[in-house]
């Protein structure tokens, strides 16, 4: 028994080495190749993590992204929530419907979909705004998948049918009802998604490029091709700014523990792991 | 949306339905029907109608016969082979990185911080990961240049990095932390009890893992395999940063064809290619489906 135990140990420790290895060199690697200096012998250096605010290509398309990141959140919940709450509430028929269509996203991978929606995008630029924020609307289906999962999870986790009546009965209209009695009562719900929401938005390549709008993405690809250490500086620090993100929600989800049921731990994969999460993503 | 659509509904639903609060209920989901049917579904219907309409207007198959192609057919083949492989290996060493999760305390900090991680890994692509891998592997990268000065040449029959075998290996950066995903409920569904049965009945450890843990991982396995696939044979971001030579893959095909001029003239060409790649994931998806509803059936 203690002999197999040992074995297994050791095989354990062997797995998360290697994995270990393999997952975080690479990281450390692009670290590593931002603060080269120019020449063979060069000592290291920050500079190319000191251009990144005066390329200003890169500085838009930050500022660009995080706005592209907040709309998207914003709409995803403004759409998505009340949506999800009504039919709960009062159309449970078309329950089935509307997680079909929130997961479809999933089936049609995001390069196949974006011959689909090209036609769409030259309309409206050329009827209304070739605005690079426009793409919000896209990115809101491509974060529909995990919006839907967590906000599911969160509505489920309350009683909202007795919470909504309790409010009505007092007088409350429905805005009431939205923003003061189901938001407060799935904060880490409505964190998750906008979170996962931003993410991947923040992450996103191929509509993007495809639709011909610069976003971070685009632009660090277009900046590697002039300076190499500047785009891999802001692609680790654009990497650790989605570590940053996650981690607060693993985090806030951890922590939150509210309506008598236990948010799991695990909140931030708890969507992931019942849904193919980077069929999307990867698209990203 | 809503407010400007109203009395319009009301006024014609009154007099049909004597008063009753129907229409005014189905109004509230009229903003996300609206939404989804103008992103998501005209295009889905973009791409169907499209694929279907032939160069000179007239409703035809020449599309799909322009599939039908060598170079076509070589990229579908080679995104075939790359998502197969990738997504193999991904799946044997992501379940072995789930066990090892699995073994452990289920509430303890490392099991913790690996799901996080694995979160957080698992949608990482693109542009970026292709970087880190450069930096790493590429000829000026950090373990390149480390077992160079050792007297290792990791290169020795050609650079293989920046092609096929390059891309799977990348590919395995996200597919392996979504293995551990999706595969790690089916393991936590291994009762301890079953192994002591086993024991207390004579069987070994091969027995064990023969007859009781394989048979009841394996559909789990099989499925996450599946979905793995579906993974690797969607992601274009990561194969448009590290091929230089365009059309290499399918993504990177329809890509060659929505932005060529060849692109404009044929746009039907685009349309019947991503119908098939949808077609295939859409395969591969339902296979998923159907193998996870079997494993759900002892899960719980």
């Amino acid at each position: 028994m203690s002999r197999r135990r040992i074995r297994l140990q050791a095989l354990r420790i062997a797995i998360f080495a290697l994995a270990a290895a393999f997952f975080l060199v690479p990281i450390g690697a692009m670290f590593e190749f931002s603060t080269r200096g120019i020449g063979v012998a060069s000592p290291r250096t920050l500079s190319a993590w000191a251009a990144i605010p005066s390329t200003p290509e890169l500085a838009t398309a930050i500022t660009v992204s995080l706005e592209l990141a907040l709309i998207t959140s914003l709409l995803m919940l403004g759409l998505l929530l009340p949506t999800m709450v009504w039919v709960r509430l009062r159309l449970p028929r078309l329950n089935r419907i509307v997680e079909f269509i929130c997961l479809m996203p999933l089936t049609v991978p995001a390069i196949a979909l974006v011959v689909g929606i090209k036609p769409l995008y030259i309309w409206i630029s050329l009827n209304f705004t070739d605005s690079i924020l426009t793409l919000s609307f896209a990115y809101l289906i491509l974060v529909l998948p995990y919006a839907y999962r967590s906000l599911d999870a969160g509505l489920a986790a309350i009683d909202l049918k007795t919470l909504t009546e309790a409010a009505r009965s007092l007088g409350a209209g429905w805005g009431t009802v939205m923003l003061r009695v189901v938001v407060p009562n799935m904060p880490a719900a409505i964190l998750n998604a906008s979170l996962l929401s931003a993410s991947l938005v923040l992450g996103e390549y191929t509509f993007a490029n495809l639709l011909n709008y610069e976003n971070l993405q685009v632009a660090i690809q277009y900046v590697s091709l002039v300076s190499a250490g500047t785009s891999i500086a802001v692609a680790v620090a654009s990497l650790l700014f989605a570590f940053v993100l996650l981690m607060i929600l693993s985090f806030a989800g951890s922590r939150r523990r509210r309506g008598g049921r236990v948010v799991p731990a695990e909140t931030p994969i708890a969507p992931v792991a019942t849904v193919p999460p980077s069929l999307l993503a990867e698209g990203s | 949306m809503t407010a400007a659509g109203n009395p319009a509904f009301n006024a014609a639903a009154r007099p049909l339905g004597g008063g009753r609060r129907l229409p005014l209920t189905w109004l509230g989901v009229v903003p996300f029907f609206i939404y989804v049917g103008i992103f998501l579904l005209l295009p889905t219907a973009i791409i169907l109608a499209g694929s279907l309409i032939g160069p000179d207007g007239s409703i035809s198959l020449s599309n799909f016969e322009g599939i039908n192609k060598p170079y076509m057919y070589k990229s579908f083949t080679n995104s075939i082979e790359i998502s197969t492989i990738s997504a193999v290996l991904g799946a044997i060493f992501g379940a072995l990185l789930a066990y090892a999760v699995a073994t452990g305390d289920p509430k303890g900090f490392l099991r913790r911080s690996v799901m996080s991680a694995a979160g957080v890994v698992a949608q990482f692509g693109g542009v970026t990961l292709t970087f880190a891998f450069v930096a790493t592997i590429g000829t000026e990268g950090f373990v390149y240049l480390w077992l160079q000065q050792h007297g290792i040449e990791m290169y020795p029959n050609g650079v293989w990095f920046f092609d096929l075998p390059g891309l799977t290996l990348i590919y395995l950066y996200f597919q392996i932390p979504l293995m551990v995903l999706v595969f790690i409920p089916a393991l936590d569904g291994i009762r301890p009890q079953w192994r002591e049965a086993t024991e207390s009945l004579g069987g070994n450890a091969w027995h064990y893992w023969r007859y009781v843990a394989g048979p009841l991982l394996f559909p789990s396995f099989l499925g996450c395999t599946l979905l793995l696939f579906a993974n690797a044979f969607s992601a274009y971001a990561t194969a448009a940063a590290l091929l230089t030579q365009g059309g290499v893959i399918a993504p990177l095909q329809v890509q060659a064809l929505l932005t060529s001029e060849t692109g404009s003239s044929a746009p039907g060409l685009a349309k019947a290619l991503a119908l098939a790649m949808v077609a295939v994931v859409l395969v591969v998806m339902s296979l998923y489906a159907l193998l996870q509803r079997r494993t759900s059936q002892w899960l719980r």
